[in-house]
């Protein structure tokens, strides 16, 4: 098969994952919301109780809302790359799967595809964030808006294949709401999105190290670093190996097989 | 050029303890109108997910023209066509997006796509609709929409698994004859897999498929003569005891 043939794909999956988007309004004004509501609401609660040190990448004192918005662009793409493993549990409950599974080319490629598409999607919604967010004053250094970007695609591939794994695991749609209490939640909360983690070590040890293990946290560290057009090389490096490997057993347990199985069981 | 375009070699699936298909073997006439007919859990929708590639194949094999399907998969999937008993299409989705992604996923271009769709929609008669969302088309116009899926690929064989289904008595009569006219016309090979007595000619190559395992195969109007029975109607009441199979 020709490239232009895989090329074809990508495209067709992007404009697929495009047109739903589109079509979507009201996920895409929650996707907006939820964060603008911790920018305007949380942050401004919490201002006065989180002195925020100076610290890397910042080199002066910053306000809450600066602190978490990099956490908050975070939380955009958590909850879309789960969105997205809702959509492929639907999608195989409704039988649409089948169309992306009778394509001839490797599943892997359209795999990666459909992660690649839901990032990118996913990164409109991240500047429409960023756009609301300088409005409301939390300001990052204009260049820091471009060189953020392959920071946020990293993170939307991590997040969109910890989805992808999460809905071969998922036999019915119903589960998928444990996705909310298991997943999101403890991956969000025991991060640095919301607080340093030098905070978090001075509150309980053993949650720094709960925060350490989460990949969720070098990813926020991750692009909190870009946007303020500095490299965070551990955190781009655990980030990278979380990608791969949440890619790859995403890839490998990938079986439509599964829950027809277990249908036909009972 | 062979007269059997896939043959079928004693296919056999489970699902856990439960055997869906049993030895199943037959051969799928090239260019014909093959009909596969079944009552509901005859084990025609697990065939149709193991030439679809849906499903590994556990025992048996499945060779075109030939050569097994197991070596070369991608190959058969490039010249199959597919409408599936459950619809398939994306509801939020225009009639033309529904088509330009399938054929993305073909490896076509926009361009190849949104030409291949408007012969196809013009085919069909739904050329007027290719701007509306799927959502808001009746059964039978979206069945139509599925066939013409299935043919943007232009592919060798058309695989229909209860194809009519769900539709009333006149759609079910204009999606049966247009795919014969397609069969027809084109020289397409079709598998048309049904529970539904009425949707078969006495001429048609057929494959009766009950419980998992093939009760008898060839043309209609020789297995009748040759159960001495005078229509289809008495002859799978003769083979399957009269168990699901609906006669018109």
């Amino acid at each position: 098969m020709k490239i232009a043939a895989y090329l074809h794909a990508f495209t067709g999956v992007l404009k697929r994952e495009f047109w739903r988007f589109v079509q979507q309004r009201s996920r895409f004004l929650s996707a907006l919301v939820r964060p603008l509501l911790w920018l305007v609401v949380f942050a401004a609660g919490f201002r006065a109780a989180l002195g925020v040190s100076i610290m890397a990448p910042y080199q002066t004192y910053i306000t809450y809302e600066t602190y978490i918005a990099p956490g908050l662009c975070c939380m955009i793409l958590l909850f879309n790359g789960m969105q997205s493993s809702l959509s492929m549990v639907y999608d195989r409950e409704m039988g649409s799967m089948k169309v992306l599974l009778m394509s001839p080319m490797p599943r892997g490629w359209l795999l990666l595809s459909k992660l690649l598409a839901i990032a990118l999607i996913s990164l409109l919604q991240v500047y429409a964030f960023l756009a609301l967010a300088w409005l409301a004053g939390v300001e990052a250094p204009p260049l820091g808006y471009l060189t953020v970007i392959p920071a946020l695609l990293l993170t939307a591939l991590l997040l969109g294949a910890i989805g992808l794994f999460l809905s071969a695991r998922i036999r019915q749609l119903e589960n998928f709401a444990g996705v909310m209490n298991f997943v999101i939640f403890p991956l969000f909360f025991i991060s640095s999105a919301l607080y340093p983690l030098w905070k978090m070590r001075e509150a309980n040890e053993w949650l720094y190290w709960a925060c350490q293990l989460n990949p969720f946290t070098h990813a926020v560290e991750l692009v909190r670093f870009a946007l303020y057009q500095q490299l965070n090389p551990s955190a781009l490096l655990i980030t990278l190996g979380s990608t791969l490997l949440f890619a790859l057993l995403a890839i490998l347990g990938f079986n439509p097989e599964r829950s027809a199985n277990a249908r036909a069981r009972g | 050029m062979a007269e059997t375009l896939i043959e079928i070699r004693a296919l056999s699936h489970s699902y856990g303890a439960r055997t869906a298909l049993d030895a199943v073997s037959f051969g799928l006439r090239r260019g014909a109108f093959n009909a596969l007919l079944g009552p509901n859990g005859a084990g025609k929708s697990t065939l149709f997910a193991l030439l679809t590639r849906l499903y590994r194949i556990q025992h048996g094999d499945i060779l075109l023209e030939g050569e097994s399907i197991a070596r070369h998969p991608r190959r058969l999937l490039r010249r199959l066509g597919v409408v599936f008993q459950q619809s398939t299409l994306d509801l939020d989705l225009t009639v033309l997006q529904n088509l330009e992604y399938h054929g993305a996923l073909h490896g076509l271009s926009a361009r190849q796509s949104r030409d291949r769709a408007a012969q196809e929609l013009a085919w069909l008669g739904l050329e007027q609709r290719s701007r509306e969302r799927v959502r808001a088309l009746n059964g039978g116009h979206r069945r139509r929409l599925e066939i013409a899926r299935a043919l943007l690929h232009q592919p060798d064989l058309l695989l229909l698994d209860e194809a009519s289904a769900g539709l009333d008595i006149a759609s079910r009569q204009a999606i049966n004859s247009c795919v014969r006219e397609l069969c027809r016309a084109r020289g397409l090979s079709v598998l048309w897999a049904t529970h539904l007595l009425e949707e078969i000619r006495p001429e048609d190559p057929l494959v009766l498929l009950h419980r998992g395992r093939v009760l008898a195969q060839g043309e209609g109007a020789p297995l009748c003569r040759q159960h001495g029975c005078a229509d289809l109607p008495a002859l799978f009441q003769r083979l399957t005891a009269g168990d699901g199979v609906q006669a018109a």
